[in-house]
Order: C-alpha cells, then sequence, then structure tokens
C-alpha cells in the first residue's frame, strides 16, 4: 500500500499498512445483538520516519484519536497491520509487548485527567521505571525524576508535590516527562496542546521540538488545529470519515492543497490577521459530518463537495499520486491544485 | 496628553450608549482568599458593532459577563464597584424583576456548551416556543409559528420538521443554531457570545461565526464576543479590548490592534500564535505564568512575564493611557512601544 | 476529583491554577516555600471534615459506644444476668438509675451490655458484606462483559429479596439452643443478603475510574491489571466504599434489633437492644423505661454511624462544597 517517496529524511521506523477500526454498535440488554458497525478508521495508511513529526488532522469523529489509540494498543483493530522496525505490533507479546511500550509513548490531550490525582508527582513520572524494573535500579530512580522535571523545565524540587497543585501547562509538562521517562523512539500526541491557553501553547510546542532534536525522537502529532500543525509537522495527513484523504509534506499540503476537504479546512481557519477579511478565499462547506455508521458511497465527502460527480458516487477515489498534486498523495478523482491559505 | 477625540472610557458622548460597563470590581471569596478578579473593567458597546473581549483563562473576561447579565454566582462572587449602564440605566441598582426583564428581552446570551444550556427532556421547539409565551404572551400557535421562523432565521435546514426534535438529535453546529435561535426570540438589541464556537470543528465554527456576523447586521445588535482565538477575533470583530488579570490592558480598532499592538502582554500572544500561511521559525513565548489573584504581583500585574519590565512596573500600577482614536493601553511604556522606541 | 465543574464556575475554576497560589514558572525565581501548602484529596476533606459539627458528635457517639462494647464494667458495676423477681418494676436506685424490669433485671446495665452484641453483630455483617462488594464489585467493574453481566444480574436478585424477610426465613432454620451459633448466623445471614448495593457502588466506582486517561497511561506504560488496579483504580473507590459501609453498619444494627425483637435474632439469656425491646413492649403500659433506654441506645447508635456516613461522604464530594 504505502508509497515510498524517495526525499526520505531518515529511515522508516513505523510502518501502518490498511489500519481499520470498527466499533460493533450492540443493542439488547444481556444478549447483545449486533446491529451495524462505526467505522472510525477504516483503511488507513502511513509511514513515520526517523526524527521526522507526521500531523494528523481532521474534525472530530474523523478517527484520528483512534488511529493514536491503536498505535498505542489500547485498542486492537479489525484489520490491517502497524510494523515498528518490520515487526508488527499486534502480533507482540511477552517481552516484546514490553519492549514495544519503551519504544512508543504517548502524550495525552488532557493534562487535568491523564495524571493520576492521588498520586504525588514523583509517583507519576517514576511508574515507569516501577513497571520496568530493569530500566533503573532503584536507588537511582528519584534521581531520573528530577533529571526528567530539569529536562520539561519544572523545579526538580517539586517532586512531592500533586498534580492539583500545578497549572494546566506544567502538568502537561508532567504528562511528557512520563512518555520520555523509558527513552522511547515514538511519541504519540494527541491533542497536546488544545486544552492550553495560548499562551501556554507556544511554551508546550517550543519544548516538545526542544526534546525531539535532543533525542532525535519521532512524533505522530494528532490535532485540529490546522497552524500548530503546520508548524511542528515536516509531514502532514488529512483525515476525513476513517480515511486520509490527502498526505504529503507541510508545505505541499498547506500551500498546493489538491483534495476540496483539504481546500475548505484551511479556508475554514481563521486568520489572525483583519486585513486577509477582504481578500481571503472562502469556502464554505454545508451541512455536517455524515456518520461514520453508514458513510457515504464511492467517496465519502462527495456529500459536502461541490465538485461532485456520478463517478464519485460510484467509484471510491484511492490515496494515490495524481498529476495535478505535483508529488503527493491525494484521494480525489478531480484533484487538482488550488491556493486558498493566504 | 490625548488626541481631541477621546471617547472611551471617560469622556461621554451626548447620545446614550447601547451598553457601558464602568469601572467594575468583582471578587471571589473562597475559602482560601479572596480573589480580585475583575479589577476596574471599562468597555462600551454601541448597536450594530462586534466588541471583542479576549483573554485566556482566569482573565475574567466570563465573569464580566455574567456580571452584565446577572448570572454571576453570588456568593462566591461579589461586585464590589462600578455600574453596568444599559441604555444609561445601571444594571446593578435595579430589582430582580427588573433585570429578569433585561435578560433575554434587552440582552441575551449565548454559551460554549449548547447541549448543558438545552432541556434534553423538552423538543427544541418547545423550549423556544415557551419562552415566547411565557415572556411575549404568544398564543400556542403564534409561538410555535415564531419559533419555525427563528430557526429558519438560523438556517437549521427543514426547521418545521426539526421542532419536534429533541436537543440530542441535533449535531454541536445545530445544537449551537438552536441555542441562538432561543436567544434571539425575545429581540435582543444585545447578544453576548461567550466562546461560541470553542468546542466547534473549524469548518462549523465557519459557519456559525458566519451566522452570527450576518444576524448582527441584519438586526441591527450589538455583540459582545468573548473568545481566546485571535483568529475569530480577526475575522469578525471591529474593536477589540485584550484582558490580562482582571483588567482591560488594551483597547483599540482591530486593524490597529493586528498592526501594532499597544501592550506587551498583546505583542506577546500575537507572536506566541504558529501561522497557517508560513511554517515559521521557532515560537516566541511569553515565559511564567497567568498571575495568582489572591495574590496578585505589585504595580503592573504582568510585570512578571514582560519582557520589557522595568521597575516602575513593579512599583505603580499603569494608568490608561489615551493613544487617539479611542485607543487605550495600560501599560507605562505604551507610546514607546508603538513607535518602535522599546 | 476536582474534574467536576459546572458550567457557572468554570471561569472561576480555570483560574484556580492562579488561585491556588502557582509554583513559579521554569527559569523563574521560585519562591515555592512560601507558595503553597501540599495538600491532597485526602487533607482537604479532613479540612472539610474539621468543620463540621456533626461529625464531631457522630464520632463521640460511636467512640462511646465502642467503649462500651468493650468494657461495659466501665459503665456500670451491677451483673446483668443477675436479675431477680424482688426487683421486678423497682425504681431507680444506686446502680440502677432507671429501675428494674418485669423480670427484676437492672435496666442500665441490660442496656449497657446489650452494646457488645449489637455492635459485634452490626460490624461484623458490616465487613463481611463489605469484603463480598468489594471483590465482587471490582471484578464485575473492572473485567466487564458478560462477567459483568452475569454479576449484575445476580446483585438484581439478591436485592429483589428483602433483608428483613430472608433473615426471618432462614434464622428460622437455626437452632435455637446454640446462642454463639445463632450469632455469628446472624452476622452471615445479614452480611450475605446485605452486600448488593455497596457491590454497586464499588462497581460504578470502578467503572468510573477505569476510563480515567491516567489509567490508560498507566496500561501504555505497560501496567499490568493487578497495578491498575491496587495503584489507580482502588483509591478512586475506596471513599465512597467506606460511606456506605459506614452507613449499612448502622443498618444492619437496627436489622439485629429487629430480628430480635421479632424472636427469630438472639433469644436470652444473650442480651441485645432487640430482644430487650422486646420483652419491655408488653409492660410498657406499666412502666416506661425498660423500654425507652434500649431504644434510645439503638436509636443514638444507628443515627451516629449514618451522619458519620453522610459527613465524610460530603467531605469527599467536591460537587456539594
Amino acid at each position: 500500500m504505502a508509497v515510498s517517496e524517495t526525499a526520505s529524511k531518515g529511515e522508516t521506523i513505523l510502518e501502518v499498512e490498511n489500519l481499520v477500526k470498527h466499533f460493533p454498535i450492540r443493542q439488547g440488554i444481556l444478549f447483545k445483538k449486533k446491529i451495524g458497525d462505526v467505522k472510525a478508521v477504516d483503511g488507513v495508511s502511513f509511514e513515520l520516519r526517523k526524527g521526522e513529526t507526521l500531523g494528523i488532522v481532521g474534525e472530530s469523529g474523523c478517527g484520528k484519536s483512534t488511529v493514536a489509540k491503536l498505535l498505542m494498543r489500547l485498542e486492537t483493530p479489525t484489520a490491517g497491520r502497524a510494523k515498528l522496525h518490520g515487526r508488527d505490533i499486534y502480533k507482540m507479546g511477552g517481552s516484546e509487548l514490553r519492549r514495544l511500550r519503551r519504544n512508543v509513548q504517548m502524550v495525552m490531550q488532557d493534562p487535568y485527567t491523564s495524571l493520576n490525582p492521588r498520586m504525588t508527582v514523583g509517583d507519576i513520572i517514576g511508574e515507569p521505571y516501577e513497571i520496568h524494573t530493569d530500566v533503573a535500579p532503584k536507588g537511582d530512580r528519584q534521581r531520573r525524576v528530577q533529571e526528567l522535571l530539569e529536562l520539561v523545565g519544572l523545579n526538580p524540587e517539586h517532586i512531592n508535590r500533586y498534580p492539583h497543585q500545578f497549572s494546566g501547562g506544567q502538568r502537561q509538562r508532567i504528562g511528557i516527562a512520563r512518555a520520555l521517562a523509558l527513552r522511547p523512539e515514538v511519541i504519540v500526541c494527541d491533542e497536546p496542546v488544545s486544552a492550553l491557553d495560548v499562551s501556554i501553547q507556544a511554551q508546550v510546542i517550543n519544548l516538545l521540538e526542544k526534546l525531539q532534536d535532543e533525542f532525535g525522537l519521532s512524533y505522530i502529532f494528532i490535532a485540529h488545529d490546522l497552524s500548530v500543525v503546520r508548524h511542528i509537522s515536516d509531514r502532514v495527513g488529512v483525515m476525513y470519515l476513517g480515511k486520509i484523504v490527502e498526505i504529503g509534506t507541510e508545505d505541499e499540503i498547506y500551500s498546493r492543497p489538491t483534495h476540496p476537504y483539504t481546500q475548505a479546512l484551511l479556508s475554514a481557519v481563521p486568520v489572525p490577521d483583519p486585513e486577509a477579511r477582504a481578500h481571503r478565499e472562502v469556502i464554505r462547506l454545508e451541512g455536517d459530518v455524515p456518520s461514520p455508521a453508514n458513510p457515504p458511497s464511492g467517496c465519502r465527502f462527495r456529500t459536502r463537495c461541490w465538485k461532485a460527480q456520478e463517478r464519485c458516487v460510484t467509484e471510491e477515489p484511492l490515496l494515490i499520486l495524481r498529476p495535478a498534486a505535483d508529488n503527493h498523495l491525494s484521494a480525489c478523482h478531480f484533484a487538482e491544485q488550488r491556493h486558498v491559505v493566504a | 496628553m490625548t488626541g481631541p477625540q477621546t471617547d472611551f472610557p471617560a469622556a461621554r458622548a451626548s447620545t446614550p450608549r447601547l451598553l457601558e460597563v464602568d469601572d467594575l470590581y468583582v471578587e471571589f471569596h473562597t475559602r482560601d482568599g479572596i480573589a480580585k478578579v475583575i479589577n476596574g473593567v471599562s468597555y462600551h458597546l454601541d448597536p450594530g458593532e462586534t466588541l471583542a473581549v479576549l483573554g485566556e483563562s482566569g482573565s475574567g473576561k466570563s465573569v464580566t459577563a455574567q456580571t452584565i447579565m446577572g448570572i454571576l454566582d453570588i456568593p462566591p462572587g461579589k461586585v464590589t464597584g462600578g455600574r453596568i449602564l444599559y441604555q444609561d440605566r445601571d444594571l446593578l441598582k435595579m430589582s430582580k424583576e427588573e433585570r429578569r426583564q433585561i435578560r433575554g428581552q434587552e440582552i441575551a446570551m449565548i454559551f460554549q456548551d449548547a447541549l448543558s444550556a438545552l432541556n434534553p427532556v423538552f423538543t427544541v421547539g418547545n423550549q423556544i416556543s415557551e419562552t415566547l409565551r411565557k415572556r411575549k404572551g404568544l398564543s400556542k400557535s403564534d409561538a410555535t409559528r415564531r419559533a419555525v421562523e427563528l430557526m429558519d432565521l438560523v438556517k437549521i435546514p427543514g426547521a418545521r420538521a426539526r421542532i419536534k426534535d429533541y436537543p440530542h438529535q441535533f449535531s454541536g453546529g445545530m445544537r449551537q443554531r438552536v441555542m441562538i435561535a432561543m436567544a434571539l426570540a425575545l429581540d435582543p438589541k444585545v447578544l453576548i457570545a461567550d466562546e461560541p464556537t470553542t468546542a466547534l470543528d473549524v469548518t462549523v465554527q465557519a459557519q456559525i461565526m458566519d451566522l452570527l456576523a450576518d444576524l448582527r447586521r441584519d438586526l441591527n445588535m450589538g455583540m459582545i464576543l468573548i473568545t481566546h482565538d485571535l483568529g475569530v477575533v480577526a475575522d469578525v470583530a471591529d474593536r477589540i479590548a485584550v484582558m490580562y488579570a482582571g483588567r482591560i490592558v488594551e483597547h483599540a480598532d482591530v486593524h490597529a490592534l493586528y498592526k501594532k499592538p499597544a501592550h506587551p502582554y498583546t505583542e506577546g500572544l500575537l507572536d506566541s500564535i504558529p501561522r497557517l500561511d508560513s511554517k515559521g521559525a521557532e515560537l516566541a513565548t511569553i515565559k511564567g505564568l497567568p498571575p495568582n489573584l489572591m495574590k496578585p504581583p505589585t504595580g503592573c500585574a504582568f510585570n512578571p512575564r514582560c519582557k520589557y519590565a522595568k521597575d516602575i512596573c513593579v512599583t505603580d500600577v499603569p494608568p490608561l493611557l489615551q493613544l487617539g482614536d479611542g485607543r487605550t493601553s495600560a501599560c507605562h511604556f505604551a507610546k514607546e512601544l508603538l513607535d518602535g522606541r522599546l | 476529583m476536582s474534574d467536576f465543574e459546572t458550567a457557572a464556575a468554570s471561569e472561576l475554576h480555570s483560574a484556580t491554577p492562579g488561585l491556588q497560589g502557582e509554583p513559579g514558572a521554569p527559569g523563574q525565581p521560585q519562591t515555592m516555600e512560601s507558595a503553597t501548602k501540599v495538600r491532597s484529596a485526602a487533607a482537604d476533606a479532613w479540612r472539610e471534615l474539621r468543620r463540621n459539627a456533626l461529625f464531631w458528635i457522630a464520632l463521640a457517639i460511636v467512640l462511646v459506644i465502642l467503649v462500651m462494647a468493650c468494657w461495659p464494667s466501665l459503665f456500670t458495676s451491677a451483673d446483668p444476668n443477675s436479675c431477680s423477681l424482688n426487683n421486678q418494676m423497682a425504681g431507680p436506685s444506686a446502680g440502677a438509675p432507671f429501675g428494674y424490669d418485669f423480670q427484676g433485671c437492672n435496666v442500665w446495665a441490660h442496656a449497657v451490655y446489650g452494646t457488645r452484641n449489637s455492635l459485634l453483630i452490626g460490624a461484623g455483617a458490616a465487613i463481611l458484606a463489605g469484603v463480598l462488594a468489594m471483590v465482587i464489585g471490582m471484578i464485575a467493574g473492572f473485567f466487564g462483559g458478560w462477567i459483568d453481566a452475569v454479576v449484575s444480574r445476580i446483585v438484581d436478585i439478591v436485592l429483589a429479596i428483602p433483608l428483613l424477610l430472608g433473615a426471618i426465613v432462614l434464622m428460622k432454620r437455626i437452632p435455637s439452643d446454640s446462642q454463639s451459633l445463632r450469632l455469628t448466623a446472624l452476622i452471615g445471614i445479614l452480611g450475605v443478603l446485605g452486600w448488593t448495593t455497596a457491590a454497586r457502588v464499588v462497581r460504578s466506582s470502578v467503572i468510573t475510574a477505569k476510563q480515567q486517561d491516567y489509567v490508560s497511561a498507566a496500561r501504555m506504560l505497560g501496567a499490568g491489571n493487578g497495578r491498575i488496579m491496587w495503584r489507580h483504580i482502588m483509591p478512586n473507590v475506596l471513599a465512597p466504599f467506606l460511606v456506605i459501609i459506614t452507613i449499612a453498619l448502622g443498618a444492619f444494627i437496627a436489622s439485629e434489633a429487629t430480628l430480635s425483637f421479632l424472636g427469630v435474632g438472639l433469644k436470652p439469656p444473650s442480651i441485645s437492644w432487640g430482644s430487650d425491646i422486646a420483652t419491655a413492649r408488653v409492660h410498657m403500659r406499666e412502666k416506661i423505661t425498660p423500654l425507652a433506654v434500649p431504644s434510645v441506645f439503638l436509636a443514638l447508635t444507628v443515627l451516629a454511624f449514618i451522619m458519620l456516613g453522610d459527613a465524610i461522604r460530603e467531605a469527599f464530594d467536591p460537587k456539594l462544597r
């Protein structure tokens, strides 16, 4: 599936192939009958290279958070594979699974619910060492936790404090420290700054970039804020109703988008420049996203697309290289470049 | 020291303002002490214009709106000074009954979370027409007819049929439209929108912001838009008031403010947001955290985070400097900042 | 615990990071020593409890009752079993402040010595019900699926059996000659019939806790079920669990009294408030104290436990603050 592109920054470490996750809809009390499927993720493929950031954008319900859960093995996929260094993570067990846990970590969206309120910061960041006892000898753990606190810009003396004594941005730093404890190669960031205030967002984004440089981390950065994603990502995938509709480098997606949905999404972002009001191109989508339990046939975007034709109803557009899109993948029969960002 | 035309906030024009907040002070009495949440806020609103109140969490932007609406929780809240004039009548001196009359009929409010603002056990038609029957004394059939008109006005497709639906049957964007329809039921002259699109996706946010702009123009309402999103403000606002630690630190025409901020906090905010039109270099940040409102810093509340802070900023509370064209800034060095001499 | 936000208070809430006294930001000079006191959820609850007068009253009553159960001789020098018909219905005298009952027993001494059995049965049944509820509720809530479905139906069935009716039927089958057997049976029956409400509370607390992001975070670090249950879920279950068990303890004491009153609980010569009330009832027209004293003991004890449970619940529930 995955088309290999020649311009690579580093070696590919994670390959996701045709990942599918359907959640059954059941009815009944004791004997539950399956009455349908929510097709949260429906055939997603991409690859992640060492040291790069892959941004995934899309609106709520597009399946981007389910992709994160699948990559973390919090959910098992209905079909498809995700290979870390060539080994399928869904076939791992025992010691190999433990190694996976050390290699792939996550930073979650909500800094208020992702830290156990009854544990001290030291216990929270130290928990990875308690689970993976071979990483750090017992006597060494406190020092390591303090190093991590310092690394993410917190005072190491605050090791005995509780999460509620910190602000949202500081709690997110604690979450980042916990994810770093086992020195992973890949960190999945699921909306890591969307719960934070504007002035704090930039601090956390800069921290993530600093850590990436320092440790050669690869990020999968999932967010709905397109500006944030452009800033931090090397490549970007756009999701709609469980599928990637367009994927390419940050410049290809933002400056030369070819899929109508990408174009509409970019055009809807309010730009902090009142002078742009007059001469910005406006594409307004009609209606709402259809239910993922019953997605449209053919192209899933066709119900809201101004270009839709008969072909879009019958034939599903594949995510392939299109002539109009110079060097990136687009899932539109009528892909063509359109400049929407001022 | 001020230009010939200073209409804000002290000098009063001969015609009464639609709404004017004058030197408002609000405190919260908690068991940990007294938090000074609003410290001398003044702003005004004229018919047909949009004033954006921009601030981060804890800046007091929502508390001001709640005080105007008379829905502030007292206790812990307590208004300790100032006036809120609606067409030259002080809301804070009115009886409960008078304020109830103002609420809805003169000033209406919409919230971020439409789902919790609507009653889940009644149909939306029922909820809209109930207000009309109770407050306007319409007959049942008239009220229903008006409810359909209102839902048409906010562009809910198939309003006549959807009037019998319950809130949970609407998507997030449609629910927001229902709430707007309810707010408009009594033809208010002021609409306060408190983070109306924060919970929505960008494409839906664009639809709702378009709708609000259309309604404001068609109905000649004054709109107060409370938000943290600099992009949304640039798209729709005429004037902008930036709040920090319970004070308006800068107030200006939206074009002037984005062109050249006159307060270091505004400048910091504008510099710290990633851009959609370029990847950009490392983000500038505002160092530190919002102040503890129990123990605000001496002098200027922003001084511990300000990159220009001097001795006077720690000792003296900056006055509101008039910068001409109704522009004000609560910075000792506003003029130097504007002239690029800092 | 602080995740509960009401819409109206959200602005205040979102301001709380500032309100609570921030530790300084990175790169800023830290003045932490003066800034904040360390406060956990338990410490918060304790602060709240300390101000609650009802809590102190309930605690005092419970402590007195506890001492009375352990060392009844501290409260009376009389022997409750040395009853003499010479004293039948006699008035108050030294060592018998409330006089004597129809059998010529010291009313005060009888009530004091009855405390032990009442409390023993109440506490025994509460512990048994608590263990059952904790284990079953934890398993059902944590593993979910068909295990949960089966356990929930069992809970429904047991819940459908009225506690007293079930206990009456079962206690009828226990031989009445061995009082220690009857006591054990009472504990067993009350416990086995009375665990369901607590199990439901445990189950729903587990389900709430299980969905928390920090549980997912622990799972992603590779934590096993045991660790997740013990470190991350148990602490969230404990507070509501203790509350409901404290209240249940009061209810069990009342149930024992009812059963003994109906003649299917403890029987003389075992002393209990319930059987005292039953025997005194016949003669309440002639003399009220043999009925009133154990009734007041019973009412106060049950009330104290329920008040204690309520006070703790309020203290732990941030929504009520």
